[in-house]
């Protein structure tokens, strides 16, 4: 399965999904006005993973900024690793937030409060 | 037309304005309102706390306008915007004021009041609780709304939503919200 690779902008993360390492990043800021055309792709693409995914895959969540209509897109994103990890195979969630940025730590908390897939919660001391 | 949006804003809202628009709120507008935000805010050395805050808010409140704005009034001065909104960036002591201003058909006053006036009856853990909620059982409208910015705003900044309708005539209200986003919470 070809990775999905998509390079950053001021608006929107840089996200790189890794079949063949088990290994998806998504990363700095993602406030689009429009995040349902964004994501689509990505969700997209973990369906077709979801069919042979590895063992084990490693999320890493590394936001800066984002905004509540992605909010709802990234929860799409864990609910397809949620059907994963319920297909008896290892997901983890490394969810990074920087030191003084408590709502980040907290969007964090609400996911983990609603996907069933174990999440670390990674503070980034500067 | 006796109507002039700038003229019901308060005395105390003339002094340390860093940014002021009115007109059409597009995604290139959004950009350059929230690049030189933040370039102002890293100028004067504000906590990357606060500055987080700030950012959050103006991509929300930005982006509640680029979403959910109601066409213009006939006999507005401005035809030619199809989003028109207002923005006006304020220093205050230890924070920021983040008003907004808008069009809101007369049939949409009172659902939209009346949503705001649940948030500012909800304590911090309520809000946290109807964002989950929404988060997990709203899907995104045909506008494009995810419907949680007003929560989002509520949340990150533990302030009560201030706001103001101003009758414009009897199919339209002006809109005013006004924002508090300080260091103390």
């Amino acid at each position: 399965m070809e990775p999905i690779i998509i390079e950053g902008t001021p608006k929107t993360p840089t996200v790189r999904f890794d079949a063949a390492e088990g290994i998806f990043e998504i990363k700095g800021r993602s406030i689009p006005e429009n995040s349902v055309e964004f994501y689509k792709p990505i969700v997209d693409w973990l369906d077709g993973y979801k069919e042979t995914p590895l063992n084990k895959t490693v999320v890493n969540i590394r936001l800066e900024y984002f905004n509540t209509s992605s909010s709802k897109c990234i929860l799409d994103v864990f609910k397809k690793l949620e059907a994963i990890h319920k297909a008896k195979n290892e997901v983890e969630v490394n969810w990074y937030y920087e030191e003084d940025d408590e709502d980040m730590l907290e969007a964090g908390e609400d996911y983990e409060s609603i996907i069933r897939v174990p999440f670390k919660m990674i503070e980034i001391v500067e | 037309m006796g109507f002039n949006i700038e003229s019901y804003l308060p005395d105390q809202l003339k002094n340390n304005i860093i940014l002021f628009y009115k007109g059409n709120v597009d995604s290139d507008v959004i950009n350059h309102i929230l690049d030189t935000v933040e370039d102002k805010m890293i100028q004067v050395n504000d906590q990357s706390r606060l500055r987080k805050k700030v950012y959050n808010v103006l991509v929300e409140s930005l982006q509640n306008l680029y979403h959910h704005v109601d066409k213009v009034p006939d006999d507005f001065e401005d035809q030619t915007s199809e989003k028109f909104g207002m923005l006006i960036v304020q220093k205050v002591d230890r924070g920021y004021k983040i008003i907004t201003g808008n069009f809101v058909k007369a049939d949409n006053v009172e659902r939209l009041e009346e949503k705001i006036k649940k948030i500012n009856r909800s304590s911090h853990e309520e809000i946290k609780e109807l964002y989950k909620f929404i988060l997990n059982h709203q899907r995104i409208s045909a506008k494009g709304g995810g419907g949680l910015g007003l929560v989002d705003i509520a949340r990150k900044t533990g302030n009560k939503l201030e706001y103001t309708f101003k009758e414009y005539n009897d199919k339209y209200s002006f809109f005013y919200l006004d924002i508090l986003v300080n260091e103390d919470n």
